[in-house]
């Protein structure tokens, strides 16, 4: 496994999301199907899947490590960190099978931990598991700490997404919330570890198009602590979502207005106070801007937010069928899986759909987020 | 995916259907273009999902009837066919037509109609973002575009020709998820309105009609907006009435309501942003 | 030979600040007794032959003419500059570039004459010759050459022989040195990600100015609103300060509230990055800051008086301008600096790093006295250092000091010489509650320096700027303060490469007076600038009429901020946050290792 740190890779791509509002599990077949459909948009030197909600109860209050390494002393460099920062409950290879289509896999390997103490507040815990993780992957040469969350899991690696899809025996996971991603990268050849999503504690992120503001947005998130590590503008969505919502108590939904945020004209126009509240929004994050082409699915903790750039370069569309709620880059990708939803529509520039678990399913709002309590407008 | 003879049956002596189920779109058009050369005049094509460039290029006068989703650049290129689509069409749809029709019984995606130089294009539903942008007139070429919901931002972004029609007959459809109670800090006025942001910036040929009112604030300093005058009106009536017919609908309902005319400011809108 | 001068010599220095004790040779002699002629106004509708101006006057004024140049000695006579040279041909005899020279470089006897001595090559005869019959050469090389001992450095010594002075100068440094601008190179969209039609899409330049908290406290906004119970509407669209809208009512108390709640300090609104930097009135005549002021209010920016205060012709424009605080604290008191948008505590100056500066009594007309508050005729110094911050800890007094007398309702800039460790500095300054700093490179422009240490002291806006950027960075307080870069800003390009470089907005002053009609001849000091602008004299002053002027400065900036829009476009952007500090999109040439790890930039091709 190669990593190329110096430069970035830009790339157009394929994503889609399917989420069960109710909390009902489904084999990752479906996902699989719908990414298929869209072959087209990848170039097969990358794939992966992000699923939620696969452990058995036992391991679901752990956090998941899901480790690739390029050789057997890299791999035990990382095991020996990972020994070190956390507490190792259970660990085992992470299960594929042989493919036709997918070349030589590094070792892949999964570590059940918890923090080493019991920390007084939860973003205590969190911020050192964000500080482990970071430093691991940025110290560990050959090796990457690729999925974090509780309770979900990341697959990825260098082919049609439908292929290692098929390669991490994804068919015999359950999941209540599928991503998947087919990778159309430009200039690079693909690595395992480049592949999409992305993934930070439960935060995942499937990413098609370019943002152009990257460097902007990466020296704005080096000033709290994150580490860009991966030279890919994806990774700069993941930690603007983790500082934003996670750590700055912001919701979703207003992450990504913030993201993708209305423009100086827009907030003009409106009424005083919420023009206050944006300018605001739009000076404090001006760094947390994400220009360019794109649209991403983000997965977290109970639900899945689909987002595209403020004028809307890059296409995304929703659609709902019973208690399924689906994302993807096109309207196709849907309908292979799901022939006859109730509705479908394109989404609008900056406008994000998110689905949620209903409350009855467990879900809530991730992380502190639903300490601001929020009073409908007039 | 090789080309399966049974897909093609003939029903009538220039009737043929085509089963797209899993077809690749290479295959798909393949089949298209042979039977058009075989002197198809009708071709049916079912289960399609997602294939691209369906009449792409295509210059021979075939009706192509589609029962499903059409992938992206439909119709692209094209020069002189009929596309009857029931169902959805992807991004691009009518991408630089230079003649024809294509009927979309559903909604199409972003930048339809883009650079359209000649032909029609008829939408039931509603368009996404940049639709009929930079559509140009040439000699006697004058695309249309009619769209029968509501369209994305950026309509008719630098038009240089042709007719846009908005109708707005359904009303824009919010979207269905995160609604309920609207939190303080939802950006107001994003996806309300008939034709979104900036409808005709840029526009410095043609004219867009929407059936109903306009807010100057969505559009473009290049449109001059007006009430569209007599002189519009024969034009408006011809296209509707065309419109609605194939779609079964009442001319004399859309046309019940007064059309608000876009025109360009001028043909020359940045002649003064350059120094020599 | 009745050759005829059109002026006395009147050497009427300072157009600016005078450094300390650098009083120039020549600051005797009667003030200009000439009355407007039409000469004056700078039209060039003369016809032929027929000439202009009183003859015996002109044969008078020519009679008391002498030119320094010719009793000096030998030993430190140095050529003449430049070459004054009359197509005798072309020349319609109108005389009127004999009456528009202020530099005495003109004479007449039936014909114009030349002295070329005189002559500093600021063009304002080959502008306003109505045949384009005057040409300015350099006077061609007579030394032997040397690459050591160059025209400039010998003549240098020269002049310091046979006067004992300080070299002085004005404008900024004109040495050869690397400008890094011109090494950097900008990223394009191709394929993998759009560019963005600047013309049709929208295209922000929107900065704002001041200090930002790093996180909005968004319980703290609702319980704010909740507490006023503004009502709200989400469908009404229109100005958001709109009279007879019920929130209105109370509204800069809930204002300030609010903003409170949210932690965000007073802000500057910037329609477009570039603000016009400090020149005061003294360095600068009254019609230039005219021009500069209403310019930036058609423009919604900025700009900065300098520490001359603020004449009440610019009252109309407060909303619009920047007052200075300097050593001198010249016109400064509480309505000084509550009439203002902002205050700026003026540390240094990129040309003159250190070094105070003096405007000799002389220029101490009654009108530039009353603005500055001191007596008429008396000299205004302006000590080195602010005798009341000889630390870090006494700047954080004073910007607090003025922060208490605003109600903390201004935004304080501190502005700084680029110096070899100013990112240290500007960490300091921006930890002492500055809510702007102002880098000034070394190449920024002065009405009057002395040329050694304009030409030698400081360094590189780019460099200062890059390393500024990043240090506030590192330490995590790069949202607390807004950084300008400033000192030499020639076109949007720079301007793009500032702003990628990590600038907030960028200060230019040189440009606009270029735009004025400034042909760089580095005389301001002498207050005789031909073009009326770095002069007092009422004759030269009235050659910038600001109702013109301030349209070429609009012009400027208009014609700069389409050009940035067009450089947002094709890298794919819409914002100028998202090319803040993206030094990704940034590629150099021809730059060491060590010049691309302080800029942040990788070599280009890779």
């Amino acid at each position: 496994m190669r990593r190329n740190l110096r430069e970035r890779i830009p790339g157009g791509c394929a994503i889609i999301g399917v989420m069960s509002e109710t909390g009902r599990r489904f084999d990752g077949t479906t996902v699989i199907e719908g990414i298929r459909c869209m072959h087209e948009r990848s170039n097969g030197l990358g794939g992966g899947f992000a699923a939620y909600g696969i452990y058995p109860d036992d391991l679901k209050p752990y956090y998941a490590l899901h480790v690739m390494s390029q050789t057997h002393h890299e791999h035990e460099t990382m095991e020996e960190g990972i020994r070190q920062h956390f507490r190792i409950i259970h660990q085992e290879p992470i299960p594929t099978r042989r493919h036709p289509r997918v070349g030589e896999a590094p070792i892949l390997w999964r570590y059940f931990v918890a923090a080493p103490t019991d920390f007084a507040e939860p973003p205590g815990e969190e911020e050192y598991m964000v500080g482990r993780i970071m430093d691991l992957n940025g110290r560990v040469e050959g090796s990457l700490i690729f999925s974090s969350g509780r309770d979900m899991g990341i697959f990825k690696g260098v082919g049609y997404p439908e292929d290692i899809g098929e390669f991490f025996r994804l068919d015999e996971y359950r999941a209540y919330l599928w991503t998947s991603h087919g990778r159309f990268p430009t200039n690079t050849p693909g690595w395992w570890g480049g592949a999409h999503p992305f993934g930070l504690l439960n935060w995942s992120v499937v990413h098609n198009g370019e943002i152009s503001s990257y460097d902007a947005n990466r020296r704005y998130l080096e000033m709290f602590g994150y580490r860009c590590y991966m030279k890919t503008d994806t990774e700069v969505v993941l930690y603007l979502f983790d500082l934003l919502n996670r750590r700055h108590g912001l919701p979703i939904e207003l992450t990504c207005s913030v993201l993708t945020a209305p423009f100086w004209n827009e907030i003009d126009a409106m009424p005083p106070a919420d023009a206050e509240l944006w300018r605001a929004l739009r000076q404090v994050y001006a760094g947390a801007l994400l220009n360019g082409p794109f649209s991403v699915i983000v997965g977290f903790e109970g639900g899945m937010v689909g987002l595209a750039d403020r004028i809307m370069l890059r296409p995304l569309v929703g659609a709902r069928a019973g208690d399924l709620v689906f994302i993807a880059s096109e309207e196709a990708a849907i309908r292979a899986v799901c022939p006859s939803p109730e509705t479908v529509w394109a989404a609008e520039g900056g406008e994000p759909i998110v689905a949620r678990l209903a409350r009855s399913a467990g879900g809530s709002e991730p992380a502190s987020a639903h300490k601001v309590e929020v009073p409908a407008a007039s | 995916m090789p080309v399966e003879a049974p897909r093609k049956r003939q029903a009538a002596a220039n009737e043929i259907t085509i089963d797209a189920e899993g077809l690749h779109y290479r295959d798909l058009n393949e089949l298209i273009h042979q039977a058009a050369a075989q002197g198809a005049r009708v071709i049916d094509v079912r289960n399609v999902n997602g294939q691209r460039y369906i009449g792409a290029g295509l210059r021979l006068p075939v009706t192509i009837r589609l029962h499903g989703t059409a992938g992206n650049d439909l119709g692209v290129f094209m020069d002189g066919p009929t596309i009857e689509l029931f169902g959805n069409a992807q991004d691009g749809a009518a991408n630089t037509m230079n003649s024809g029709r294509i009927i979309i019984h559903g909604d199409a995606g972003q930048i339809c109609g883009l650079s359209m130089r000649g032909g029609r294009v008829y939408v039931r539903g509603s368009v996404g973002y940049r639709s009929g942008i930079h559509m140009k007139g040439y000699q006697d070429k004058v695309p249309v575009v009619v769209i029968g919901g509501h369209a994305g931002s950026f309509l008719g972004e630098y038009m240089a020709g042709g007719r846009i029609y908005v109708l707005g007959l359904d009303a824009p459809a919010a979207c269905p998820l995160g609604g309920g109670k609207e939190p303080v800090w939802r950006v107001p006025e994003r996806c309300r309105s008939l034709t979104g942001r900036y409808t005709g910036t840029g526009m410095h040929g043609g004219a867009i009609y929407v059936r109903g009112q306009v807010d100057p604030a969505l559009c473009g300093r290049e449109a001059v907006i007006s009430p569209a005058t007599d002189d519009d009106l024969p034009v408006i009536r011809r296209d509707m009435e065309d419109y609605a017919r194939c779609f079964g609908l009442d001319a004399g309902y859309i046309l019940s309501v007064p059309f608000t005319r876009l025109a360009p400011k001028s043909h020359r809108p940045y002649g003064k942003n350059y120094a020599y | 030979m009745s050759v005829i001068k059109n002026e006395p010599v009147t050497e009427q220095p300072a157009g600016g600040l005078l450094p300390t004790g650098a009083v120039p040779a020549g600051t005797t002699g009667s003030p200009p007794r000439r009355t407007a002629s039409p000469a004056d106004r700078g039209s060039v509708g003369v016809e032929r032959g027929g000439g202009v101006g009183n003859k015996e006057d002109l044969a008078k004024k020519t009679r008391q003419a002498v030119t320094p140049f010719r009793r000096m000695r030998p030993a430190v006579r140095t050529h003449p500059d430049f070459r004054v040279i009359v197509d005798e041909d072309k020349c319609t005899l109108c005389r009127f570039c004999v009456l528009q020279c202020s530099w005495d470089a003109l004479g007449w006897d039936d014909r114009v004459v030349p002295f070329d001595e005189n002559c500093v090559g600021c063009w304002r005869c080959v502008a306003v010759c109505p045949t384009y019959a005057i040409r300015i050469e350099q006077w061609p090389t007579m030394y032997r050459e040397n690459h050591n001992w160059t025209r400039f450095i010998a003549n240098s010594v020269r002049k310091q022989a046979g006067s004992g002075g300080k070299l002085l100068v004005g404008t900024g440094n004109d040495k050869p040195y690397p400008v890094y601008w011109d090494h950097l190179l900008i990223d394009a969209c191709q394929v993998t990600n759009p560019s963005i039609d600047p013309l049709r899409e929208p295209m922000e330049l929107r900065t704002y100015v001041g200090a930002k908290p790093d996180r909005v406290d968004l319980a703290a906004y609702l319980s704010a609103r909740e507490r006023h119970f503004i009502p709200t509407d989400h469908r009404s669209v229109g100005d958001p300060d709109r009279s007879g809208d019920p929130s209105a009512n109370g509204r800069p108390a809930f204002d300030r509230d609010l903003r409170r709640r949210l932690g965000i300090g007073p802000q500057l609104r910037l329609e477009t990055p570039i603000m016009i930097a400090a020149m005061s009135y003294g360095a600068v005549s009254l019609n230039v800051q005219k021009s500069c002021a209403r310019a930036v209010a058609e423009m919604g920016t900025y700009w900065c008086t300098g520490e001359g205060g603020m004449h009440p012709d610019h009252y109309p424009y407060a909303d619009h301008t920047i007052v200075q605080v300097a050593s001198g604290r010249f016109a400064v008191d509480a309505d000084y600096l509550n009439r203002a948008a902002a205050v700026e505590i003026k540390i240094g100056q990129g040309a003159k790093p250190g070094i105070g500066g003096h405007l000799p009594g002389e220029k101490v007309t009654a009108d530039i006295a009353s603005t500055r508050m001191i007596p008429e005729g008396s000299d205004a110094i302006s000590p080195a250092p602010h005798h009341d911050i000889y630390s870090i800890e006494d700047l954080r007094q004073l910007i607090f000091a003025i922060k208490e007398a605003t109600r903390y309702e201004k935004p304080v800039f501190v502005k700084i010489a680029a110096v070899h460790n100013v990112a240290a500095i500007a960490s300091g300054i921006v930890r002492a509650g500055a809510d702007a700093v102002v880098i000034d490179g070394f190449r920024g422009g002065t009405g009057a320096a002395p040329t050694m240490i304009r030409d030698h002291v400081g360094i590189p806006i780019e460099l200062a700027l890059a390393a500024v950027d990043d240090r506030l960075r590192q330490e995590g307080i790069r949202n607390r303060a807004t950084v300008i870069a400033s000192g030499s800003i020639r076109s949007s390009m720079d301007v793009v490469k500032a702003i990628a470089l990590g600038a907030d907005a960028v200060y230019v002053g040189t440009a606009a007076l270029i735009a004025l009609g400034c042909t760089l001849c580095q005389q301001c000091h002498r207050g005789r600038c031909a073009w009326g602008l770095t002069t007092q004299r009422p004759d030269l002053v009235k050659r910038v009429d600001p109702e013109e002027g301030w349209q070429l400065i609009a012009n400027l900036f208009k014609a700069w901020s389409g050009e940035i829009k067009e450089t947002l476009g094709l890298l794919g952007i819409n914002s100028l946050e998202s090319l803040r500090g993206n030094r990704e999109r940034l590629r150099a040439v021809g730059l060491s290792q060590a010049e691309m790890d302080i800029l942040g930039v990788k070599p280009a091709g890779r």
